[in-house]
């Protein structure tokens, strides 16, 4: 299976958790070790190897925070 | 490596004002990824309406205009007949579209003017504080309506795809959500659609998306989209309630 990267901006993330909902590996929460410039743990990958770049986290997120790679 | 998923130029770099878990966000990318794919960037005026999404003019990368409240049907029909070559579409909310103004956007779709509409349906009035919208479901709680609405008082929502289309007008009309990642790429067809019937000039379109309001609703945006999947989409299902695009094209 295809191997994914993700790259997740702390600058717009607000720690909605749509991305944490959806991600099927559930590979993804919420940093809970800091807070970002607009006052919310922004979301973190938890176990990067697991990535399958379904791009799901990407597409339910509200504010283009997240950039999926294909590992080729 | 290559790139499977990164951010439209169609959206600015400014962040969001919009509560975390709001589903404008997802439907601004939508319709700005749409643009780009179409090489429309360029050539698009969108209006915006008076509501949370008013700010929506910093966040898309075109051209924008603001109307007055209800009105942007109104407005985007003026600078469609000024300016036929280019794509217009108005961005409203279902306090603007589907109260106030009601009037302007069924006569804009009566007229088959040659615009796209994003209607954004969830349920309640976000800006001012969680008012009752016409499209709040029965029973559901609002701020003007704090033991839930009670349809021998307040009435029954008013369900906008399926009135929009039975006017003769109005050539696309289709209800989608974003409640799940599957439901967000078939809201992006949708989207791509209507602005395809308007590059052809067929007439009105119509794009109603069943949303979520986490703050309003005092739910997180996770259980926001639980709700929208259990509540708001039986009573709105989805689907495509007009598709005159293939008649036209006989």
């Amino acid at each position: 299976m295809a191997r994914g990267k993700i790259t997740i901006s702390e600058y717009y993330c607000k720690g909605c958790e749509l991305c944490v909902s959806v991600c099927p590996k559930k590979i993804l929460k919420l940093d809970e070790s800091k807070i970002n410039a607009n006052g919310y743990n922004p979301a973190m990958i938890i176990d990067e190897y697991s990535c399958i770049a379904c791009a799901s986290c990407a597409r339910m997120c509200p504010e283009a925070a997240i950039t999926v790679e294909r590992i080729d | 490596m290559s790139v499977v998923f990164q951010k439209t130029k169609g959206l600015t770099d400014n962040k969001t004002h919009y509560c975390p878990g709001c589903s404008h966000g997802i439907v601004h990318r939508l319709v700005a990824e749409v643009l780009e794919e179409m090489n429309l960037l360029e050539d698009t005026i969108v209006v915006v309406p008076v509501g949370c999404a008013v700010l929506a003019l910093n966040y898309f990368d075109v051209d924008a205009i603001q109307a007055a409240h209800g009105r942007a049907p109104a407005t985007a029909t003026g600078i469609k007949r000024v300016h036929p070559d280019k794509t217009v579409f108005t961005y409203q909310g279902d306090g603007d579209l589907a109260a106030i103004g009601t009037a302007e956007i069924v006569h804009a779709a009566a007229r088959g003017e040659k615009i796209t509409t994003i209607f954004i349906n969830n349920g309640i009035y976000g800006m001012t504080g969680g008012q009752m919208a016409p499209t709040t479901l029965p029973y559901m709680k609002a701020t003007t309506a704090p033991l839930g609405r009670d349809v021998n008082i307040q009435g029954y929502p008013i369900k906008v795809s399926e009135m929009i289309s039975t006017l003769d007008g109005a050539k696309y009309v289709e209800r989608v959500s974003v409640n799940t990642p599957a439901n967000v790429i078939k809201a992006k067809k949708a989207i791509r659609k209507a602005f395809e019937v308007q590059q052809k000039g067929l007439g009105f379109s119509l794009i109603e998306v069943v949303s979520s309001c986490p703050t309003n609703w005092g739910l997180t945006p996770v259980k926001a989209m639980e709700f929208v999947s259990e509540k708001m989409i039986p009573y709105y299902p989805l689907g495509v309630y007009k598709d005159e695009t293939a008649e036209e094209a006989k």
